[in-house]
């Protein structure tokens, strides 16, 4: 075979990979959409809200050091330890230890920004929300541009707006398996980063986990409840207030999985935010309801915008993943406007 | 309940089922905007009891039932449950506080199966948490079975075995009335709230859902609040009846009792034959 289609095929297993990152935003739409028919624009500044916060959990950063400093004149930044380093073990310990500690280092900041992540989303739906209930959902739309500005100007505050590296210890580089075996079997070695194949397992096993979460739990019951008729699940005694904060919480940690993804391959910053935009026409493509459809959605996007490019971009001057993927949501919408996943929409006439 | 009669006596139904009075509904008033939906009502419902509740259309039936459920909140009254004023609540502390409720025009999960529909009855009933459900699995699993048997007698009860596993929004009318039904009685509740159950039903439909609300009443001794638009049932079916129109109440009391009413028969009656 020519080198050609292996390169396209190449392209398009990269282009999977980018893919699973629009999927993995395009979980949170879903999953906020379904239970409350809110289309929650900050799912991806809650992605960088996450990852921010766990950078400045590992490093030991100051919160408010700008604020603080202004205000009292100091020049504080960082504390004396990060929680990376506190959980490190000293010179001279044992293997074991030292592996404890950096997994330590690592899981105590990640499970401290979720909880964060989870705070957040209670105090979105004590202080806006709430306060939104039976509101047309445009106006709950606009509450969640005011959300992202909000959360995105915080975010800024809290840890400053320098791009920032963020290591959680994920692999990194050309997976050289891979390469040797492909290599060996058809005369072309494919190169795929190890970070996009760890991001997929992450995707599928989290995937996974919420579909049976959703299946078999007593909270995944009342939260399939909630998210196909209110009053009746209100009659079973449901608190919608208390699936929308689960809900929220659990957007928010689906955000800090893509932060946690995205940031360690391309650093902590704010452009992150704007992978939001194109969890959009994933879920034109998917269904708005649909959390498989948000998964082939993302792959299909991030697979046929890196093709395009391809193929087709150098015919017409390049630069067209910054609008393949809206363009072809336009085309779904005018054929099949819910989706490939969606319910299909019969008005009654 | 007469603490004289001899224990030999045979007890008439009345005596056997009717007890206290379990929910008390005090001058409620409910207005939206500047219509007045119900207006100074006042009456009691008694543990065991049918207590129906018939009005012409837009008497405020169902909105009485939505206050005692808590999905309106009157603006002057008092609900009185269990002995003792109950504060304002959410529908869903009311649910979990054992009242059950169908709805005049259905709502079920339609996206979820039969078996899934009537499930969702029990989550008020089930104990474990997610924290714990993720750490006990075991123990998780065992309850989970036990409230399965549970709505599995329930599907038994209600002849519903042949669509457990059907997707609710694919089912006809009638049934759908029934797992509302299947759903609301899942919950085990002390007080039941059905609107207009047999609404749009069939001759045959109707006549297995009046035996479905004795059979209820009787065997689980479950308190019933009926709203029905059918005289012939709510006669058959009932204790006590309420007989509201235009948001006011013009009678109550037994059937008999509400039947000689002059006043009923001017304004229920009258409507209903015209
Ligand atoms: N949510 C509501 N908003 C405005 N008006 C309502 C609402 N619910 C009921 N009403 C009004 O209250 C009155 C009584 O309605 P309802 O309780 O449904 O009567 P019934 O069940 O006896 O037919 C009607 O005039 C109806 O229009
Ligand atoms: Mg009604």
């Amino acid at each position: 075979m020519p080198d050609t289609v292996f390169f396209a095929l190449e392209v398009m297993l990269n282009g999977l990979m980018a893919g699973v990152m629009y999927a993995l935003v395009a979980l949170g739409f879903v999953l906020i959409y379904k239970a409350s028919g809110i289309f929650n624009y900050a799912q991806g500044v809650m992605a960088l809200f996450a990852a921010l916060t766990l950078v400045g959990l590992l490093d030991g950063q100051v919160p408010f050091s700008h604020l603080i400093n202004a205000i009292f004149g100091t020049d504080v930044h960082h504390f004396p330890s990060g929680l990376r380093d506190l959980f490190a073990a000293g010179e001279g310990a044992s293997g074991f230890t030292a592996m404890l500690g950096r997994i330590l280092g690592i899981l105590i900041p990640v499970l401290l920004t979720a909880a964060v992540m989870v705070v957040l989303a209670w105090a979105v739906q004590k202080l806006v929300f709430r306060h939104l209930v039976g509101q047309a959902p445009i106006i709950l739309f606009m509450a969640t541009i005011g959300l992202a500005y909000f959360l995105e100007g915080f975010g800024d505050l809290m840890w400053g707006s320098d791009i920032k590296a963020l290591d959680v210890g994920l692999p990194k580089g050309i997976n050289e398996t891979l390469e040797r075996v492909t290599n060996e079997a058809f005369g072309y070695g494919f190169f795929i980063d190890n970070l996009d194949i760890v991001a997929a397992i992450v995707a599928a096993i989290l995937v996974v986990t919420l579909t049976l979460y959703s299946q078999y739990s007593r909270q995944g019951r009342a939260l399939r409840a909630v998210a196909d008729d209110h009053q009746a699940a209100l009659s079973v005694g449901i608190s919608l207030n208390y699936i929308w904060v689960l809900v929220w919480s659990i957007a928010g940690i689906v955000a800090l999985v893509a932060g946690i993804m995205w940031g360690s391959k391309s650093g902590v910053q704010f452009s992150l935010s704007l992978i939001a935009l194109k969890a959009l026409p994933v879920l034109m493509l998917g269904g708005f309801t649909s959390i498989p459809g948000a998964i082939v959605g993302g792959l299909i996007i991030g697979m046929g915008e890196k093709l395009f490019e391809f193929f087709i971009g150098p015919l017409v001057g390049g630069a067209t993943e910054n609008w393949f993927a809206y363009v072809l949501a336009l085309v779904f919408l005018v054929f099949r406007p819910q989706g490939l996943f969606g319910e299909r929409i019969i008005e009654r006439v | 309940m007469n603490a004289e009669t001899p224990v030999e006596a045979i007890p008439t139904a009345d005596d056997r089922k009717i007890g206290p009075v379990l929910m008390e509904m005090k001058h409620i008033t409910l207005r939206f905007g500047g219509v007045k939906a119900i207006t100074d009502i006042s009456f009691d419902i008694r543990e065991g009891e049918i207590r129906s509740i018939i009005g012409p259309n837009g008497a405020g039936k169902s909105s009485m039932l939505n206050v005692i459920s808590g999905f309106y909140v009157p603006q002057e009254g008092e609900v009185w449950f269990r002995g003792a004023r109950r504060p304002q609540m959410k529908p869903y502390q009311v649910a979990r506080q054992g009242i059950a409720r169908t709805f005049q025009n259905i709502a079920l999960f339609d996206g979820m199966s039969v078996l899934d529909n009537i499930m969702t009855g029990r989550l008020t009933l089930m104990k474990t948490g997610l924290a714990a459900q993720s750490l006990w699995w075991g123990k998780a699993q065992r309850e989970e079975t036990e409230h399965r048997e549970k709505v599995e007698k329930i599907i038994d009860f209600l002849e519903i075995q042949a669509i457990r596993k059907t997707p609710v929004g694919r089912l006809p009318y009638g049934l759908k009335k029934r797992v509302e039904l299947a759903r609301a009685l899942a919950a085990e509740p002390m007080l039941l709230l059905l609107d207009e159950p047999m609404a749009g039903m069939n001759v045959e439909e109707k006549e297995d859902m009046c035996r479905f609300i004795l059979d209820v009443n009787d065997e689980f001794g479950t308190t019933i609040c009926l709203i029905e638009h059918d005289m012939g049932v709510v006669m058959d079916l009932s204790d006590r009846v309420v007989v509201m129109d235009y948001g006011k109440k013009i009678g109550d009391g037994t059937p008999d009792e509400v039947r000689g009413n002059q006043a009923v028969i001017d304004a229920y009656l009258g409507v209903a034959h015209d």
